[in-house]
């Protein structure tokens, strides 16, 4: 355990040092590129490049102002998987697109607003006041898609963009944020009385029906979205995310039997009663047959040849033929880091999420609050679980569906949460890390329930 | 709380353990599996850059790869008279993949067949540029040209000339064509467009499974009555002697549709015909009731023999139609305007050319074939298939039978424009009804009709019947001629 160690290290300049490396696989991919597509070097690569190692290094220094005991690995890790998407999305613009240099300008907006976060936040405890706001929050970009007007239509299938000016945005990547707050905040009050309430059943015990109001509305938020957004991937997301949540507040595996068998029997009602879920299902089980391969599993099936023709070790940036699926650099850029660099790059692109997430439990772990706990385990769990049916899907271990490949895929509110995700765990492993904290909250705060607050078991051990 | 924080954790793991399955999966153990789906154009793709293998018609490259002047690639694809060939080479396009033989006989142009493993290895050391081997097809280069040129411009239509005794094809065109070259080209901009015109020009479509001769299902009409025939002597319930009933309409109980012979025809002249007269004259109404005595199957067995709905061989290459057969499930009334081909019988102007050279052939339809040989690029033939058996359609006597009717149809009946001074040709004509007062017209037939040499079959789509009867039966003529002339 962290907080064991005798005398908390802030690790600044391990991170600098970690985050020249990350850099340096970033910008090397894009040169990669730009050398084998014969644009080496042109004015886009030295402004892309630097514009990027000027960020990383202002947050790096933010850093070491506000939240000095930080976790050193999470930002050169997210600066590594942001590059290296960049650097993909760069070399998959056909002449006279311009993905690249818009992806850029939303990393730089996702940086600016992730700074903002841990600058004027200072401490994530603060976050706890903003519960049933939170909630508000989460309701409101929900329904926005929905709102004649301010949604931007049905795109590719789906009901969950707006329209803001030119550009399109899709709240529900920043509701996935305020909804665990929310989850975080409610949890880390109630947890007494849902945990001592209730009926045991064999070796479960199971909760008293009252208390189980916030999963039924985490349910049938969930089911909302599948029904009128017609999206399953962000549905799946936000039912993992609230039951991984409960489950950490009670210890109490009930809650995902419940959990699991309400998501199932919802699933199933919804694949019967609405014909996409039908036909999402049927095209992930068929989805070799000429006529499903026409119609709606040519996507996948084009990513699954493309990971083919990568092999072990990838056809080298730049030398595959990834332009040939349809949305190489969004929904399916994890096929075309496959193909270009084999099973090999693929792996250590994954292998950087396991760190990554594996970093956000730790801080879930070593962090003394329990509001800190649950809001640390389930962001790092909503990235693995986002990873998981995104990758899945690309794989075809499990149905395709519309959530994006955190901080690699093209697009601007995938990039903004999912920087707002970064930022707040930087600062909640900040406080795991850093010496215990006995300064109070500013005051309004709501206080919380001196059961929770204690250490953690660890820290009573020692 | 904490011990729930590390089960998450483990679950997390969990997932990723599946994912990275997923991926091994994907990219090293089923990787082979993948590569070899058909739907999988990346093959063809890759070596889109290299020196593909030339496809050679009467010694001259129809598809050859040159040094070009584009910075995409060393090597441009081009095709030399692209219209005349495009339904025999396809394209080959850095984004559409490659259709015809360009992907059929992908293995051997691109220089990665099995074959060729020995010259890669040699290339490797050499370092010389990968070359693939080349392709002579059976097409006779002025037969083709000529096949091509009696479909007038604007005419829908498709010509199929083999060697019945081989199964060699000897010309295979269609119109409208298109020019592959606009597909082959490298400026992916020009590509796409030149693609989007390409679909809008009505009856062109780039798949060669539901378009051109080996693609397209049309209502056969009467050429159809050549498997009734069949299908007759073979039950043995009918013999050349047979006399068969031949009433102007045929009724059917309890409904108002009558079957007619053709109003403009011989057929009026007799209510009772022979074989020979009932096939020289194409009247309907005695196939009709030979279909309705013999009963659906035996027309759908001996439909099945000829080809119909079945299996055309791996010797084609094309991609092709197989078609459903004859169809199920019918009435009387059905049955019996199917037996004349109409209604829901449908087939690809080749499978009628192969109901065809199985009758010249002594009733073994051979393997349609369209590559002669396969040489490396040293010039040493690396394959040369040879002619093979696709199965037996009917015995000799039957196909002998046959052919004599078939004669008579062109010495004295309504297939007489076909006819060749001092040539015995064998023919049938068709006429299938469109319902628009247009039909599509059908020549079916070959020559010399005791000893086989060229098999020739013409359709002509959404023609009136004078027109018709002037683009089939006489093309057909102007082809035996100068088959048999050389």
């Amino acid at each position: 355990m962290s907080q064991l160690s005798t005398i908390p290290k802030p690790r600044r300049n391990v991170e600098l040092l970690l985050l020249i490396l990350a850099l340096s696989v970033g910008i090397g991919a894009n040169m990669l590129v730009g050398v084998d597509q014969a644009k080496a070097f042109d004015s886009d690569f030295w402004f892309q490049s630097s514009l990027l190692a000027v960020a990383a290094l202002v947050f790096h220094v933010v850093l070491r102002i506000r939240a000095k005991y930080a976790d050193p690995v999470i930002l050169p890790l997210v600066v590594a998987l942001n590059g290296l998407g960049l650097a993909m999305i760069h070399r998959l613009d056909a002449p006279g697109e311009d993905t690249g240099n818009n992806q850029l300008r939303w990393t730089l907006i996702a940086m600016a607003v992730a700074i903002g976060v841990i600058w004027f936040l200072k401490d994530h405890r603060v976050l706890r006041r903003f519960t049933y706001i939170s909630l508000a929050v989460s309701a409101l970009l929900l329904i926005l898609p929905l709102v004649p007007g301010i949604s931007a239509g049905e795109i590719l299938g789906a009901r969950v963009w707006i329209r803001v000016g030119p550009m399109t945005f899709q709240p529900g990547e920043i509701a996935k944020i305020t909804l665990a707050i929310f989850f975080a905040g409610y949890l880390s009050s109630n947890r007494d009385l849902i945990l001592l309430a209730g009926r045991k059943i064999g070796p479960l015990q199971f909760p008293r029906f009252k208390d189980m109001g916030p999963m039924i509305t985490a349910w049938l938020v969930s089911i909302g979205v599948l029904i009128f957004q017609r999206d399953l991937g962000s549905s799946v997301l936000f039912f993992g995310l609230f039951i991984v949540m409960i489950y950490v507040a009670t210890s109490r595996i009930s809650w995902v039997v419940i959990g699991l068998g309400l998501i199932l029997g919802g699933g199933f009602v919804a694949a019967q009663v609405f014909s996409h879920v039908e036909v999402r299902i049927y095209g992930w089980l068929n989805a070799f047959s000429p006529d499903v391969y026409e119609t709606g599993s040519r996507q996948v099936i084009e990513g699954l040849f493309g990971m083919a023709n990568g092999g072990l070790v990838g056809t080298g940036l730049g030398q595959g033929r990834p332009d040939l699926v349809p949305f190489a650099n969004s929904d399916m850029i994890i096929a075309s880091i496959g193909e270009e660099l084999g099973l090999i790059g693929l792996f250590a692109v994954v292998l950087m999420y396991v760190m990554l997430f594996t970093r956000g439990f730790r801080a879930a772990l070593g962090t003394r609050d329990a509001f800190g706990k649950l809001l640390a385990c389930g962001l790092s769990f909503a990235i693995a679980l986002q990873c998981f049916v995104v990758i899945g899907g690309v794989t075809r271990l499990i149905p395709l569906t519309g959530l994006t490949t955190p901080f690699l895929a093209a697009g601007g509110s995938s990039l903004l949460a999912n920087w707002i995700i970064v930022g707040l765990l930087l600062l909640i492993s900040h406080t795991a890390r850093g010496p215990v904290d006995t300064t109070p909250l500013p005051p309004g705060g709501a206080a919380e329930p001196a059961g929770i607050d204690t250490p953690t078991e660890a820290v009573k051990r020692a | 709380m904490n011990q729930a924080i590390r089960n998450s954790w483990v679950a997390a793991i969990a997932m990723f353990a599946l994912i990275f399955g997923a991926i091994s999966f994907v990219q090293v153990v089923g990787a082979d599996d993948l590569k070899g789906n058909p739907l999988n154009q990346r093959a063809i793709l890759q070596n889109y850059c290299n020196d593909r293998g030339a496809i050679i018609v009467g010694g001259e490259p129809v598809a050859e790869s040159v040094e070009g002047t584009s910075e995409v690639c060393q090597f441009q694809r081009t095709y030399a008279q692209p219209a005349l060939y495009a339904g025999i080479t396809g394209y080959f396009s850095k984004n559409y993949g490659a259709t015809g033989l360009e992907v059929a006989m992908n293995a051997q142009l691109a220089g990665s067949s099995d074959q060729q493993f020995f010259d890669r290895i040699g290339q490797l050391f050499l370092g010389n540029q990968p070359k693939g081997a080349s392709a002579e097809l059976t097409i006779d280069p002025a037969i083709q040209k000529l096949a091509y040129d009696l479909i007038p411009d604007g005419q829908r239509g498709s010509i199929v000339v083999t060697n019945p005794k081989t199964g060699a094809i000897l010309a295979i065109v269609s119109k409208p064509s298109y020019d592959p070259n606009l597909i082959a080209t490298q400026d992916p901009n020009a590509e796409t467009t030149n693609i989007n015109e390409l679909v809008k020009v009505p009856g062109i479509n780039l798949n060669q499974n539901v378009s051109g001769p080996t693609g397209e299902l049309l209502a056969p009409g009467s050429v159809f009555k050549l498997v009734d025939t069949a299908a007759a002597l073979a039950s043995g319930k009918y013999n050349k002697d047979s006399v068969l009933p031949n009433p102007a309409e045929m009724p059917f109980p309890g409904i108002q549709y009558k079957l007619p012979n053709y109003a403009g025809g011989n057929c009026y002249t007799q209510d009772k015909a022979s074989f020979a007269f009932a096939l020289q004259q194409s009247c309907n109404t005695p196939f009709a009731s030979i279909a309705l005595d013999l009963g659906r199957d035996a027309i759908a067995e001996q439909a099945a023999k000829f080809g119909f709905g079945e299996d055309l061989g791996d010797q084609l290459k094309l991609a092709y139609a197989r078609g459903s057969g004859f169809p199920d499930d019918m009435d009387g009334p059905g049955l019996a305007q199917s037996a004349i081909g109409q209604k829901d019988v449908r087939a690809t102007p080749l499978q009628i050319a192969l109901m065809t050279s199985a009758i010249a052939n002594n009733g073994v339809q051979m393997s349609p074939s369209l590559v002669k040989t396969v040489r490396s690029p040293d010039l040493r033939v690396i394959d040369e298939p040879q002619p093979e058996a696709l199965r037996t359609s009917t015995t000799p006597e039957i196909a002998r039978q046959i052919t004599e009717w078939m004669t008579s149809a062109v010495s004295q009946g309504i297939a007489r424009g076909a006819a060749v001074p001092g040539v015995q040709v064998a023919g049938k004509t068709g006429t299938a009804e469109l319902g628009n007062g247009l039909n599509n017209s059908w020549f079916t037939g070959f020559a010399p009709a005791n000893n086989p040499e060229v098999s020739v079959t013409i359709v002509m789509e959404g023609v009136d019947i004078t027109t018709g009867a002037q683009l089939t039966s006489p093309n057909a003529k102007k082809i035996f001629e100068a088959v048999l002339n050389k």
